[in-house]
């Protein structure tokens, strides 16, 4: 075992969510609804809100861990922390902060939210509307290449080509979202399945892209709630220990304007061997994976690149059979995920992650162990996590 | 080669130099139909975007050369969704990085003219085109490409 771990430290102790509207629907302030989760999650925990002491959040969330604190009326502010870079690629990367500053004695119970209410604010998928333009978007915006859809859409064109890769897989991945989250009440697109036909008959967004390969723009708030491991095993529910997060990117990942060396990659490449050493678990260990979808291409390389097939295999494994639950092989995205479920940029993934472990999904895998979440892919930096029941100690 | 009209509809966001004049030299070489492309005066490798350091040895001392602009198609997306009140009605149409292999293999990104449903080929042969906008509020120059018959 070596020295410098996370493994096994931590725990999440609760999870909470406000309800998931779709964009610009929410009827309070982003700000009450990021309260609202963290007082969801305390309730989930059985703590009280004064009790935290920790704030961790990603992609330059807008709420301010200071003015929550004081809204709280936390006790003591000890740890205020926010993941630079990558957007929803940090989702993993915010968790184990939290973790490590309740790991080393920065802190005793951080709580990681994100909280988005698009409607009050600008919309991830519009272009700059800026009359100029400059630095790396300059060479970008002028030739029509400005959402983040048409930012990947070329490095999934490239490992498709390279590897023979078919528009089948994305559609396995889209339909396994969209087939789970029929099971879930909560989900955005509840009621409102999707199959083939309708997704190979959907308005291309950007080639190879469809409609229903893009992520949903959503508002609402979520928290999950992360204490040490000894204190977790006194609060009410199954604990979830955190095996390991890591995050990063390979080398030059962000070379700008497209000039990545390892271009076409969900850029986990590096990542995903220091998550798999630091829990000590292997790709076949994973019981159910949340893999965090702004498109499925994403998601595939995703699952590429932390070795649940090789490249070439993807067009066989990526199947519906393989993806749902509670038969597939490695069931994805069990709450109806960024496609279907909410796009709450990936936090919701973490707690469905956690309800696996607990026994809780509305798309419930028999005896999950070990629960995967990898966040949002082909940003820099990216981040991916793992959570392990009593058992993987 | 200059182009003879523009790919895309007037109204998109124009591209100006950085205040700290990093890539100065690009934009102003398309201008005056030139691509230049950032080079290191002490190692020689060529690199892109344009950035202060050489990124293989350290060095400050970047300098600008001239390349030809003829490339292959790295990588490619055919956009029909508009995410910009200029685009609206607008889709197709093709965005291209295209890798230069005479400058060790830098990639740049452009739009592929022609058809906008036409096949893209990864790995076809493309040359530049010098798309000048004097007229807008201010005046610049693309580099468009199209593939080699």
């Amino acid at each position: 075992m070596r020295a410098r771990t996370l493994r096994g430290k931590v725990a999440v102790a609760g999870i909470g969510e406000t309800t998931y509207y779709k964009h610009g629907k929410a009827p309070d302030s982003e700000f009450k609804l990021a309260l609202m989760a963290i007082l969801a999650a305390c309730k989930d925990a059985g703590i009280d809100p004064r009790e935290i002491d920790g704030f961790a959040s990603y992609s330059n969330d807008r709420n301010d861990p200071s003015r929550i604190a004081a809204a709280l009326g936390t006790r003591e502010l000890r740890f205020s922390n926010m993941q630079w870079g990558g957007g929803g690629g940090g989702g993993a990367a915010a968790i184990g902060n939290a973790s490590a500053a309740v790991a080393t004695g920065l802190a005793d119970c951080v709580v990681v939210f994100r909280s988005l209410a698009q409607g009050q604010f600008a919309r991830f998928g519009q272009g700059p509307q800026s009359p100029t333009i400059q630095g790396d978007m300059a060479f970008q915006a002028p030739y029509g290449l400005m959402s983040p859809g048409q930012r990947y859409a070329m490095k999934v064109n490239r490992f498709m080509h390279d590897h023979g890769v078919k528009q089948e897989a994305l559609r396995a991945i889209a339909l396994a979202s969209y087939h789970h989250a029929q099971a879930n009440p909560r989900a955005v697109m509840h009621g409102k399945p999707l199959d083939e036909k309708i997704y190979d008959e959907s308005r291309w967004i950007v080639e190879p892209f469809h409609l229903y390969d893009c992520c949903m723009e959503n508002d609402g708030a979520a928290a999950v709630i992360i204490v040490p491991a000894e204190r977790a095993r006194d609060l009410k529910h199954k604990p979830s220990y955190l095996l390991s997060a890591a995050g990063g990117s390979h080398h030059r990942c962000g070379a700008p304007s497209h000039n990545d060396p390892t271009y076409a990659s969900s850029n986990f490449t590096s990542v995903a061997p220091h998550l798999y050493e630091m829990a000590g678990v292997k790709p076949s260990d994973v019981d159910v994976l949340q893999s965090y979808e702004n498109f499925t291409g994403g998601v595939m390389m995703s699952i590429v690149e932390h070795g649940f097939c090789a490249p070439e295999e993807a067009n066989d494994f990526l199947v519906p059979e393989n993806l749902y639950a509670p038969t597939g092989k490695l069931p994805l995205n069990t709450s109806g995920g960024n496609l279907a479920e909410c796009y709450m940029h990936g936090l919701e993934l973490q707690i469905e992650a956690v309800r696996q472990i607990r026994g809780e999904s509305t798309s419930q895998v028999p005896k999950v162990d070990v629960s995967m979440v990898i966040a949002g892919p082909m940003v820099t930096p990216v981040s991916s996590c793992i959570f392990g029941s009593e058992a993987t100690l | 080669m200059n182009a003879t009209q523009s790919y895309l509809p007037e109204g998109l966001p124009i591209p100006t130099p950085e205040t700290d004049g990093l890539s100065a030299p690009y934009w102003n070489g398309l201008k005056e139909g030139v691509l230049t492309i950032q080079r290191c005066k002490s190692c020689g490798g060529w690199q892109w975007g344009p950035e202060w350091i050489c990124h293989r040895c350290l060095s400050f001392d970047m300098g600008w050369e001239k390349v030809e602009p003829r490339g292959r198609i790295f990588s490619w997306e055919r956009v029909w969704h508009p995410v910009h009140p200029a685009l609206k009605g607008h889709g197709p149409y093709i965005v291209v990085l295209v890798e230069l292999p005479h400058a060790d293999n830098v990639r740049l990104i452009g739009n592929l003219v022609g058809d906008p449903q036409q096949t893209v080929t990864i790995g076809a042969e493309v040359e530049g085109l010098f798309e000048h906008h004097p007229n807008a509020s201010t005046p610049h120059t693309l580099l468009q490409w199209r593939t080699v018959r």
